[in-house]
């Protein structure tokens, strides 16, 4: 693990406040995440991770979203080939050459573990596929329009644990060449896959570690390790 | 061996509720029913009574001696072009502006006002729309009686219903669509375009055809506007009228006939009843038929 000041910052987030109405669920909380990391945010139901998630990619500007890949807890195959479905955002980002799209869409695919499985039917429904595959097809889709930053939200919770664990082996593989930023109810999978873990809850960063130190016998907080270590939440 | 349902306890309450499913079953079944019945009483009476007089001619001849013989074409041909003009007006205004209302609009005191107007202009009785059309585009517009005049108020007419439609087969497109493409960095434009429109347009289309049949019944709103008693046009072309003129119109043909005209023969007005719910039908087999086709190619 590389020392802290030799990283390079991402994304700077400084109090950052979200509220619904008169109902504030963030109050105002800082973090950095750096560039080729794994960052995993764990926290209870309704710590606002989701939330947290969605303020990244703010969703009126067009430019920003297009350096951040997003994917939701669901998965979500739009009504299109599986090849349409990964080539939807370089069309809508106006690369029009058949031979670029061919490249990026084997690409994103192989990224997403799903090539071999789906290489000889391309042009079938990316709705036909199973849940699992549908999930892969959507980090492939997250992937297709070249982000900087992957932000994942509890991707696996529609999902089979082999699945899962493909997926996680992707999350792996992704860290060489994008940061990811991995919204999670799962402590395991946090200790797994992240280089560093925050710990949200009420809307409040508890802490904020290298993983190490979180899913140690001593992270700085109490309540760290007690929900990390399932005594609450 | 495999024991018998009796044996898991057939209880009284099971069979209770078993009874009780055959009952609404049947109960609704009947109910079903009871609504093809008048259907095709009416068809099957109108048919019969119109018999001797169906034929080729009927609906490509003029009618002749005062509306007691000949065909119904300049009539029928009023009736298409009426709709097919209205629609023209009506599909294109209706549907982009359920597209703005329900893909770009947000919830403000101005779209609600919106939606207050659709809702209760759904509601206008057809005679006020009638009177509109003869205030705003008759006279106001100096349009006159016209096809176009009276095509226009019935997109007035209709045009309420197009948007309510539309935006229903809009909103049954799941938001998990939108914003797998809005996070992929795609506009609202892309996103309608790839995704939210084809997979409506059968919801779409069924709602603005759908509509054809309420404009081809309506009387009032075109009586005033631009249909008449009678007129002769030039038989087999169906370019026989122009957007300045007036013309007839199906509906307001069997009303003259019916009520305004003595020693009609008897099969006439159900002739002229059977072309127009012809009509209405063939344009809602159509509809049924291309809804059935685009939903095949639907895709979740």
């Amino acid at each position: 693990m590389e020392p802290p000041h030799e990283r390079v910052k991402k994304i700077e987030v400084q109090g950052l406040r979200v509220a619904f109405g008169p109902k504030e669920v963030i109050h105002g909380i800082s973090f950095d995440v750096y560039q080729n990391e794994i960052l995993a945010v764990i926290g209870p139901a309704q710590s606002a991770k989701s939330s947290m998630l969605r303020c990244l990619n703010r969703t009126d500007i067009y430019d920003l979203r297009r350096k951040i890949g997003m994917v939701a807890p669901m998965p979500v195959g739009l009504p299109l080939s599986i090849y349409d479905n990964v080539a939807f955002a370089p069309r809508a980002a106006g690369i029009r050459s058949k031979s670029e799209l061919d490249g990026l869409v084997e690409r994103c695919l192989r990224q997403a573990a799903l090539w071999d499985e789906v290489k000889e039917r391309l042009d079938g429904l990316g709705t036909k596929l199973s849940g699992g595959q549908q999930q892969r097809l959507t980090i492939a889709r997250a992937l297709s329009h070249q982000p900087e930053v992957l932000c994942l939200d509890e991707f696996s919770i529609a999902i089979d644990p082999v699945t899962t664990m493909r997926i996680e082996d992707v999350v792996k593989e992704l860290r060489h060449e994008i940061t990811v930023i991995l919204v999670t109810n799962l402590v395991q999978q946090a200790r797994r896959l992240a280089d560093r873990t925050m710990f949200l809850w009420n809307g409040d960063i508890i802490e904020i570690d290298e993983s190490d130190v979180i899913f140690s016998e001593t992270p700085r907080s109490r309540k760290t390790y007690e929900y990390v270590n399932g005594i609450f939440g | 061996m495999i024991p018998s349902p009796a044996k898991f306890g057939e209880t009284q309450a099971v069979r209770r509720r078993r009874r009780e499913e055959r009952v609404a079953r049947a109960a609704f079944g009947v109910m079903a029913l009871v609504l093809v019945v008048p259907l095709v009483l009416i068809v099957s009476h109108l048919v019969a009574q119109a018999f001797p007089l169906l034929s080729w001619d009927f609906l490509t001849t003029n009618p002749v001696a005062g509306m007691r013989k000949g065909g119904v074409w300049s009539a029928l041909l009023g009736t298409i072009w009426l709709v097919g003009v209205s629609l023209a007006v009506a599909a294109p205004i209706g549907v982009l502006t359920a597209v703005y209302l329900n893909e770009y609009a947000g919830d403000t005191w101005l779209t609600r006002i919106i939606h207050l107007a659709v809702v209760n202009l759904a509601g206008v009785p057809s005679i006020v729309h009638a009177l509109f059309g003869l205030g705003a585009f008759v006279i106001f517009a100096h349009l006159g009686r016209s096809i176009l005049a009276a095509s226009l108020t019935l997109a007035i007419m209709t045009l309420p219903v197009i948007i309510a439609s539309t935006k229903e087969a809009l909103a049954s497109v799941p938001n998990s669509f939108r914003e797998a493409c809005w996070n992929v960095g795609a506009t609202r434009w892309q996103t309608i375009r790839g995704i939210v429109l084809p997979n409506s347009i059968s919801g779409i289309l069924t709602g603005v055809i759908l509509q054809v049949s309420r404009a081809a019944g309506e009387t009032a709103p075109i009586m005033f506007t631009g249909a008449v008693f009678y007129k002769k046009i030039e038989a087999g072309n169906p370019f026989a009228y122009g957007l300045k003129d007036q013309c007839m119109a199906l509906s307001m043909h069997l009303y003259t006939v019916t009520t305004q005209v003595p020693d009609v023969p008897h099969a006439l007005p159900y002739a002229i009843a059977v072309v127009l719910l012809g009509t209405t039908l063939l344009v809602n087999a159509t509809s049924i038929a291309l809804r059935v086709y685009l939903r095949s190619r639907k895709k979740w």
